[in-house]
């Protein structure tokens, strides 16, 4: 459960007595209380800052074929930008429907930009896709938020997050009125998203959780939320489509949405140590820039956004606690290696198997091939026989054949 | 401790501080983690790249980094690791694998333009696994080491199953040191749809001892490694002999990855070549774990005249070896050697062409061969795979292994293959049919191959409709039949001597030769793209309506042709006034005229 927000109580409300004495310790608190305030304000802020200790990013592209370049475009600068401000890979969950960067019709391979004229490679050397091409499915993105993942299932899958974890979700591609579409194959609707997100409150797998869509009537993927402590962010209103931003004539297809292009430039300028918060966030794209109408949710969410750090989500940024004790080390421990066994010897020399044995190819005994009962047609065969040679020599002959 | 007074104090605290010395000694001593005396470090690292021009004016570059631990992995116990990843130490032991072999490719190696390759892979991933002969069940330890596995190299080799995995019977047999080659213990795959990228170069690098920070790794920048006509990056573990005695087992781990650099695309048109041009970046020092760090130039000429290759800065060393049945002469750069680096810091080796190519130094390879699907329509298909002898009198076996998924069906009856007109019957055959869904065809034959010749193999196979739900998200693509698979003992020109192979060039060491008088290869055809019968899924909607619509009006106008009676009808007769008539006869309750 969220952290109790505590609101600061004036004291002229708690103390009962004559009309006039509330305003007057009001007025001698205003006057001379100014550093008392101060202290008290900042106790109060520290009720309003976030409780996470870790950060989780969950950055799903969910279409195919090359003119969706722009998408997989979208989610690799929210990639980089997450990393950048200090998220590990081991931390981001990272989901590409198709291959961009080493798609054959890509003139320069290994590269995806998100500026014309090549400007900004967002591919980059040191990048590791978790879930890649037809793996990035509406199952194993439910499987992943949720935690119900097969038992082989690699770590770098898997979102391993606790109730203390901020997770940020951020999805593209193609959507719609209430659904958003995977590879052009399969939909997840706005209601499945809900009970997912309320599957991970149930069993606390989130403290906080923002969800970032950059769809055609993207606000109507958060409508159904009902789980507490989600904000929401969407590049278009229900009957707005969310429009792309340039193409590139080198490569010939558009390279970014506009609304996650602004947002990238607005991500440019936070460094792990900004105080922006999330308000800066919610005017990112301006009608007049994105054409459409970004929309935001915070109705679920405890905190007021403008105390919502932008870091809080994009960047890791943890709680150091300093202690100013002295901590004694067990003097006798010193860093023995245990003896390494001597391996064995064999007795005679090992020697490389021959790569390719004819003889013994040509000799190899044919397995043996498993005793199956008769089965229908040789039955059937051996009964009409029977019935033949019974109806015509009698059925007295019987008891001497068996 | 306690602390206490008088002389016992100072007996403790000498004894406190001998112990502490003896601890940092014995920290400092023991690298390689001997409690006793600390002994030479237990594994070793070497890295090596080798640059061959190719016939067609392309470069391929080879790098092979070979790191080599001189312990039992199978034994409990073992947590320090120096060189050997910890990533692929602990999968080995864990799933007792004895040998691995995981390959990812982009692109085809041209056999008949480039010649024989020192170690081809097929296009997409290939994953073959020998396990230890103590495992009880390999399908489980199989499934769950190529999920690990797709998570170490950010590959998708969780879609490996068992409709795409085979236990070969003859083919792939182990390629280190064995005692037991029961072939239930392996098992094959290959995912022919599977893309290579940045994402699986990355943590690839990372195992790298010096990463791509110093040695020849820093050459390995991933927007020039795929701006190639051909990508293979591939890992290897195989135990081999530790000695020339070969009495105990050193665990091998070879990662190579070979590029081909095209004439057109990157060298303008030119056939000169460098360091720089090539990977856009030149070497400064060698990677400071490695105990030999090397860079070989072919420049092995055909016609024994003059060289072709012009190779800068000079050398300071030859080496001849007899590769694949040829006697080939490298130039060797060193960089572990001081004098290397003397006249300038980094290294940029540039190769110039002397004289213009011709013909003449195109020599096809002994063997080669390719595939290819025929057929009309989208029903029955032909696969056929031609293999070319070009040896002038010299006859040997080769076994072709081939996986073809479920999905088309195979009629063995219908294999045929001819060599020059003639039946050729192979000496071994295994066919191993398909199941649907659950496994997938297997056939394995050894053919013997005359000198001088074409062998044709061909079988017809049948497409199957698939369910709803298994066609990709682009079924229009194709479904993809992974390569075929030929083992050969090719005969060599040469006779060639077996030399150690510590000290012998990586590339020249990757497969186990038995005797000199022939060489092992392997190679791969190319991939087929077969479509199958695929529904419109765009149109689920119109295709009801209008299937509905000519249903009804069949079947609607077959009812009514069945049920619907006919009366003949009185035809109207009179003119308007006979009508008006009528009417008022009919106010009037009259019978009409």
């Amino acid at each position: 459960p969220p952290l109790p927000v505590a609101k600061p109580v004036p004291m002229a409300a708690a103390l009962p007595g004559p009309r006039w004495l509330p305003a007057a310790a009001a007025l001698l608190w205003a006057c001379c209380g100014s550093a008392a305030t101060d202290g008290i304000q900042d106790q109060a802020e520290q009720f309003f800052r976030s409780g996470h200790t870790n950060n989780w990013a969950v950055l799903v592209c969910t279409s195919r074929f090359w003119f969706n370049y722009r998408h997989v475009a979208n989610t690799l600068s929210v990639y980089r930008s997450v990393k950048r401000l200090g998220i590990p890979d081991s931390h981001i969950v990272l989901m590409l429907a198709d291959d961009m960067a080493c798609n054959p019709r890509n003139p320069k391979p290994a590269t995806v930009f998100s500026h014309k004229n090549m400007e900004l490679n967002v591919y980059g050397d040191d990048v590791e896709v978790d879930y890649r091409s037809y793996e990035v499915t509406v199952e194993n993105f439910l499987r992943v938020l949720t935690g119900r993942i097969p038992p082989s299932t690699p770590r770098s899958k898997r979102l391993l997050s606790d109730d203390r974890s901020n997770i940020l979700i951020y999805m593209t591609g193609h959507g719609g009125n209430g659904f958003l579409k995977f590879q052009d194959s399969e939909e997840i609707t706005n209601v499945e998203l809900a009970d997912a997100f309320e599957q991970m409150w149930q069993k606390r797998r989130y403290n906080e959780l923002l969800f970032i869509i950059d769809t055609c009537q993207g606000a109507s993927m958060y409508e159904r939320f009902y789980s507490p402590n989600i904000m929401a962010l969407a590049s278009s209103q229900v009957g707005e489509d969310s429009l792309s931003h340039q193409p590139d004539l080198g490569i010939g297809v558009h390279l970014m949405d506009r609304y996650t292009f602004y947002v990238l430039e607005f991500l440019e300028e936070i460094h792990p140590a900004s105080q922006t918060n999330m308000n800066d966030l919610f005017q990112v794209c301006p009608r007049s820039l994105c054409v459409s109408t970004p929309g935001h949710r915070t109705d679920l969410f405890q905190r007021d956004p403008q105390n919502v750090l932008i870091t809080d989500f994009f960047g890791s940024v943890r709680k150091v606690e300093i202690t100013t004790e002295t901590v004694a080390l067990d003097p006798n421990l010193v860093g023995l290696e245990t003896r390494v066994p001597n391996d064995e010897m064999a007795t005679e020399p090992l020697k490389y198997a021959e790569q390719l044995p004819v003889a013994q190819i040509i000799h190899q005994k044919p397995k043996q091939k498993d005793w199956h009962p008769p089965g229908g047609f040789i039955l059937g065969l051996w009964a009409l026989i029977i019935m033949v040679f019974f109806k015509t020599y009698g059925i007295k002959h019987m008891k001497y054949i068996f | 401790p306690h602390w206490v007074s008088g002389p016992e104090a100072e007996v403790q605290r000498m004894a406190w501080a001998v112990a502490a010395v003896l601890g940092l000694l014995l920290l400092l001593g023991s690298p390689g983690g001997c409690g006793g005396s600390p002994g030479p470090p237990r594994d070793s690292l070497r890295e090596e790249l080798l640059l061959s021009p190719l016939p067609s004016g392309d470069i391929a570059a080879t790098f092979q980094f070979r790191a080599r631990w001189d312990s039992e992995l199978h034994r409990e116990g073992v947590s320090h690791y120096r060189l050997f990843p910890k990533a692929l130490g602990q999968l080995i032991s864990k799933y007792l694998v004895r040998e691995l072999h995981l390959s990812l490719t982009q692109g085809f190696w041209r056999t008949r333009t480039w010649g024989q390759p020192y170690l081809q892979a097929p296009a997409g991933a290939e994953l073959w696994v020998w396990f230890q002969d103590s495992v009880t069940d390999v399908d489980k330890a199989w499934k769950e080491l190529s999920n690990i596995l797709s998570g170490i190299f950010c590959a998708s080799l969780n879609f490996i199953d068992s409709t795409n995995t085979v236990t070969p019977t003859a083919s792939f047999k182990p390629l280190g040191l064995a005692n037991v080659t029961d072939h239930h213990l392996l098992r094959y795959a290959v995912l022919p749809r599977e893309i290579v990228c940045t994402e699986n170069l990355t943590p690839w690098k990372k195992l790298l001892p010096c990463s791509s920070k110093a040695g020849l790794a820093v050459l390995l920048k991933a927007e020039r490694l795929f701006h190639t006509s051909y990508h293979s990056q591939a890992v290897h573990i195989r135990p081999i002999c530790r000695d020339a005695s070969c009495l105990s087992v050193s665990w091998e781990l070879r990662q190579t990855l070979t590029v081909v650099f095209d004439t057109f695309s990157i060298g303008q048109g030119k056939r000169d070549w460098s360091l720089f041009k090539m990977f856009s970046r030149t070497v400064t020092e060698a990677c400071p774990l490695a105990s030999e760090s090397k860079i070989y130039v072919d420049i092995s000429s055909k016609t024994q005249e003059n060289e072709l290759l012009e190779v800068t800065p000079p050398p300071l060393s030859v080496h001849e070896a007899s590769v694949q049945g040829d006697r080939r002469t490298y130039a060797v750069y060193d960089l572990l050697s001081p004098l290397l680096f003397n006249v300038s810091r980094s290294l940029n080796v540039q190769l110039k062409w002397k004289r213009p190519q011709d013909s003449l130094d195109l020599s096809t390879p002994v063997l080669h061969a390719q595939r290819y699907v025929s057929g009309y329509g989208l029903q029955t298909g032909e696969i056929s795979t031609l293999i070319y002898n070009t040896h002038p009198y010299r006859a040997f076996p080769v076994i072709l292994l081939e996986t073809v998924p479920w999905y088309l069906r195979l009629y063995v009856h219908t294999l045929v293959i001819t060599t020059k007109g003639k039946e050729n019957k192979p000496s071994y055959i295994h066919y191993q049919p398909a199941q649907d869904r659950r496994r997938p065809h297997l056939l394995e034959m050894l053919i013997q191959l005359p000198a001088n010749s074409v062998t044709k193999i061909t079988i017809q196979f049948e497409r199957a409709l698939l369910k709803w739900t298994e066609y990709t998200p682009d079924p229009n693509h194709g479904f993809y039949v992974s390569p075929s698979v030929l083992s050969a003992l090719v005969p060599s020109v040469l006779a060639m001597k077996a030399e150690d192979a510590e000290k012998s060039p990586l590339f020249t060491s990757l497969f186990p030769s038995a005797d000199g008088s022939s060489y092992f290869v392997r190679l791969y055809t190319e991939p087929l793209l077969v479509n199958l019968p695929t529904p419109d899924f765009s149109m689920p909607y119109n295709v009801i309506c209008l299937t509905c619509t000519v249903v009804a009006v069949c079947y609607g106008s077959f009812y009514n042709l069945l049920t619907r009676t006919f009366h003949v009808e009185e035809p109207s007769r009179g003119g308007l006034a006979k009508r008006l008539a009528n009417i008022i006869r009919k106010v009037r309750g009259v019978p009409p005229l």
